[in-house]
């Protein structure tokens, strides 16, 4: 397939300058770095699996057979025929693999609606305290100061004791505690900016502050904000796994990745694939985003690199 | 516009003070008197040279007199009209009369946009051109400062520091100003270079009669493109006048030393060495008197209790110092 | 330096109060300890009662006033759970996740440090590539599933160290392990980093070249210009791991201390005790940071306060 659109590229250009489509481009980013690519290449399927649940997934992850319990992994159909229980099936008989895509929805959008929301708001108030300086800075960066002396588990699991276990309320815990990082960040970007050279070219020749701020500063701004928002859904998912294993996250019967180890704990002498895979998933998805994120970082800062 | 004098610009008791904060709540503890009573007028097409040593406060005077940054008190008079009253000068189209070109010209691109993005941003911003027309003016313009056109695609990162420094003057060029201020535009560069820029702005000048604020921390090359010099001085003026006289009669003891600090090839050009010592005072909250005196040799009393006012001690020539001083041997 | 540290202690007292009232707050307005302490069954009532027992049933900002003003005497109140004074309780935890945060910190620094400036003397080498890959690797794993595999591995499959459980030093060999593997891949992190940064900069280019004894002292001026960041890592992961982040680890490990308490005081609601907990944590972590910001001072000739 790839040979064809290579010469479907090459035919339509006469020029001697080879026009490179945008997807080409964009595996540019990549030479040099393609561990940065497997970890992209794993982490668009971990997500696209989550996404489709429904459709890989073999079995309904909270529907167990007694009779199948603690069946170690295996690559034979069950007595009752059905798809192989490949990684085995957990205490209650149900499938592990189904447990884990299933576990993996859950864990992934836990982490990326804390990211989401928990970086805008984050974000929002950096860039208003940056922009505005003065009091509204002052306040704003005082309790940003101040919250983040706070400790973070300790409030998370009080607000979960108070709230109620569960995705909803884990999710509203999580952003409590972590929108700081997204303000410090976002506050220095628009600080160093708006005292650069550039900006203070960019009154000289007369552009209107909403122009500098959109066309100037932001497109800058987005490559670190990407990054953070990469490495803090790395750390996300880990502190839901960390919360729902201590039995205050995710509820059962819905599976996470996390309550998966914490209700599988007891069993691990007679059946270790409860344990083991969440585990590796979970330091499978973060490392691929810390990768990624790490990727984002060096490769879209315009200093470092040659652009385009 | 009418004009009723041939002074494009003039600058009356121009003061800026900056806090300096401190406190738990972050109040001005002290302040900085970056620049001190300034005042000083710029004839039409004339080229005023603006000299002193870094901190000074010369590149705030090249700022507070584009509006980029507020003044404490004091005026600035653009074409007869107070740059700061916006009922006579809208900041935009004050932008269309005055431009700026930075010392560190990369530091004001953004990195992100190509050369053509750049030096049309100006066109695109006051609605003078688009697209084709742009591209043709921007080409136009590139020409002007002696690029080729087909840099216009290149983008900042990839030129040379004397390239950079072109598409910076190119960009400042680009709304027709009548007065540009010029922000120390050589001393970023290569030496091998700073020849070339310097012809192009003096032939700049002479092809768009275009007005100068030169500012810079070397005297030389300030008399090579003025016709007239301010020796600024933490935060004030202590000589001015046109840019012969004060370069052949030195009458303050700083340009003397300023001059003196500059090599020149020709032992028996030489001046004799002014190798200054003491001090130079903080512009931090300046104790009275004159602010050169810790470092000055000729130094009275006087000197340390009253600052002296800026007096017409030969036709044009003012300088601001009680004593009678003059430099040794002429240079030039 | 006093203007610095009347700052730093106002400071504190912000944080400590900002932390408790928040927490009080949170649990008296939106919690609702009272169902879980007692049976489903239970009448209108009893509910009534043993809120009015606790002192709940008072107007928030009373008992916030209550609290703020025992606080000050260092007065928690009594666990609802224990039936015992509530800072006592924590003071009384505390010891032992000390000691295996301490060990665990000892042997990150131990193991970390050395091999991160290795690395950045020797970068792209063996070593540097294999340091850099297994502190990325390493802060990817759940310590608390890492607990696990190591029990699994070493406990039951080889019944080196034991399961479970608190005394010995065998029983503080597999968590201390658990425990430090994340300190360690961040000092390691910041080591590398902060020394190649030294290690390129003018001055050790300089001394490098001119030959080996001037290597020594090298290391001794690059150590000590990369020490504030590394102080700051060490610093920030001891106040984390103090601060609680020890509770899945010590779960899996039947450890008896504060991490432990925090998980059973969340599961039993107890209020009292959790103020104490969130007090203490918030003492420490403002401790910590203080000694790191004074040290500062010693590292970098730079800063004067």
């Amino acid at each position: 397939m790839s040979n064809n659109t290579q010469q479907g590229i090459d035919e339509k250009n006469s020029k001697s300058e080879v026009k490179k489509n945008a997807f080409q481009r964009f595996l540019q980013h990549f030479s040099g770095n393609s561990l940065a690519l497997v970890a992209f290449i794993l982490l668009i399927l971990i997500i696209a699996i989550s996404i489709f649940a429904p459709f890989i997934a073999p079995y309904d992850p909270a529907k167990g057979n007694i009779v199948n319990r603690l069946k170690p992994p295996t690559l034979e159909r069950p007595a009752d025929g059905g798809f192989p229980h490949i990684l085995g099936t957990d205490q209650q008989g149900r499938d592990v693999l189904s447990r884990l895509i299933y576990g993996g929805r859950v864990s992934m959008s836990v982490g990326f609606t804390v990211v989401a929301i928990g970086g805008t708001i984050g974000t929002l108030l950096g860039l208003i305290a940056g922009y505005f300086g003065g009091w509204t800075d002052l306040i704003i960066m005082r309790i940003v100061d101040v919250a983040s002396s706070f400790p973070g588990l300790l409030i998370a699991l009080t607000f979960v004791m108070v709230l109620g276990p569960g995705q909803a309320n884990l999710t509203i815990a999580l952003l409590l505690v972590g929108w700081m990082i997204y303000a410090r960040m976002a506050r220095s970007q628009v600080l160093t900016a708006r005292e650069s050279t550039m900006v203070e070219a960019s009154r000289a020749i007369g552009c209107s502050m909403p122009r500098i701020l959109f066309n100037h500063i932001l497109p800058n701004v987005i490559s670190p904000l990407i990054t953070t928002f990469v490495l803090e859904m790395a750390h996300m998912i880990s502190a839901e796994a960390n919360m729902s294993f201590l039995g205050y996250g995710i509820q059962p019967p819905a599976s996470s990745w996390g309550l998966m180890i914490g209700e599988g704990r007891q069993y691990i002498t007679s059946a270790w694939w409860i344990v083991v895979f969440p585990g590796l998933i979970i330091a499978l998805t973060v490392l691929c985003l810390n990768l990624v994120g790490n990727w984002v970082r060096e490769e879209f800062d315009p200093l470092q690199k040659g652009r385009h | 516009m009418t004009e009723n004098n041939d002074n494009i610009i003039e600058v009356k008791n121009l003061v800026k003070y900056f806090p300096l904060r401190g406190g738990l709540l972050g109040q001005p503890t002290s302040w900085v008197h970056a620049v001190d009573d300034v005042s000083f007028n710029i004839k039409r097409g004339q080229t005023l040279g603006l000299v002193g040593e870094s901190g000074c406060g010369k590149t705030t005077v090249g700022r507070l007199v584009l509006k980029l940054i507020e003044p404490t008190s004091g005026e600035v008079i653009f074409n007869s009209k107070n740059i700061y009253d916006e009922k006579f000068w809208k900041e935009k189209e004050f932008r269309r009369n005055a431009q700026i070109i930075f010392q560190d010209a990369f530091s004001s691109f953004d990195i992100r946009k190509n050369v053509e993005n750049i030096v049309g941003e100006p066109l695109l911003v006051h609605g003078i051109a688009q697209g084709k027309e742009l591209k043709e003016k921007v080409d136009d313009l590139l020409k002007l400062v002696g690029l080729k056109p087909e840099i216009a695609k290149e983008y900042p990162h990839t030129l040379s520091s004397g390239q950079k420094q072109c598409v910076g003057i190119a960009r400042s060029l680009a709304l027709n100003p009548t007065f540009v201020v010029a922000d120390e535009p050589i001393s970023a560069l290569d030496v091998s270079v700073r020849a070339q820029i310097l012809n192009l702005l003096k032939d700049l000048q002479k092809k768009l009669n275009l007005t100068y604020l030169f500012i810079s921390h070397d005297i030389r090359v300030v008399y090579y493109l003025s016709d007239y010099i301010a020796v600024m001085y933490v935060g004030k003026l202590v000589e001015t006048g046109p840019a012969e006289e004060v370069f052949a009669h030195r009458l303050h003891p700083y340009t003397e030393a300023l001059l003196t600090a500059v090599p020149i090839e020709d032992p028996k050009m030489r001046a004799s060495k002014e190798i200054l010592q003491g001090e130079v005072p903080s512009p931090v909250d300046p104790p009275p008197g004159c602010r050169f005196y810790p470092r000055c040799k000729y130094a009275i009393a006087k000197c340390k209790d009253e600052n002296p006012e800026l007096i017409e001690k030969s036709p044009g020539h003012f300088v601001s110092c009680f004593v009678d001083f003059h430099g040794s041997k002429t240079i030039i | 330096m006093k203007r610095y540290i009347i700052v730093r202690l106002l400071y504190t007292i912000v944080v400590i109060l900002g932390v408790s009232i928040l927490v009080f707050v949170v649990t008296h307005m939106v919690g609702n300890p009272v169902n879980t302490m007692l049976p489903l069954q239970a009448t209108e009532a009893e509910r009534a009662a043993l809120r009015h027992q606790l002192g709940l049933d008072k107007p928030l900002f009373e008992q916030l006033t209550t609290f703020l003003g025992s606080m000050v005497k260092l007065d928690f109140g009594i666990s609802w759970w224990q039936q015992i004074p509530a800072l006592g309780i924590v003071i009384n935890k505390m010891p032992a996740t000390f000691m295996l945060v301490s060990a665990a910190m000892i042997l990150s620094i131990v193991v970390a440090i050395p091999l991160g400036i290795l690395a950045a003397y020797k970068p792209g080498t063996f070593l540097d590539r294999f340091l850099t890959s297994a502190s990325l690797i390493g802060l990817c794993l759940p310590p608390f599933w890492l607990g696990l595999m190591l029990v699994l591995f070493f406990a039951v499959r080889l019944g080196w160290f034991f399961t479970s459980g608190y005394g010995t030093l065998r029983h503080l060999i597999l968590p201390t392990i658990t425990l430090a593997v994340v300190p360690m891949g961040h000092l390691a992190q910041i080591v590398r980093f902060s020394m190649a940064e030294q290690l390129n900069a003018q001055y050790a280019i300089t001394a490098r070249a001119k030959g080996a004894s001037e290597t020594a002292v090298l290391f001794g001026h690059a150590l000590k210009n990369a020490a504030t960041s590394i102080v700051t890592m060490g610093g920030s992961d001891f106040g984390r791991l103090l601060a609680g982040e020890t509770a899945a680890v010590e779960v899996v490990f039947g450890w008896p201390g504060f991490g432990t308490l925090i998980v059973d005081t969340i599961g039993r609601q107890d209020f009292p005790l959790l103020q104490a907990e969130v007090f203490f944590v918030a003492v420490v972590i403002c401790l910590i940071n203080l000694i790191v910001d004074i040290s500062y001072a010693y590292l970098d000739p730079r800063i004067k306060y």
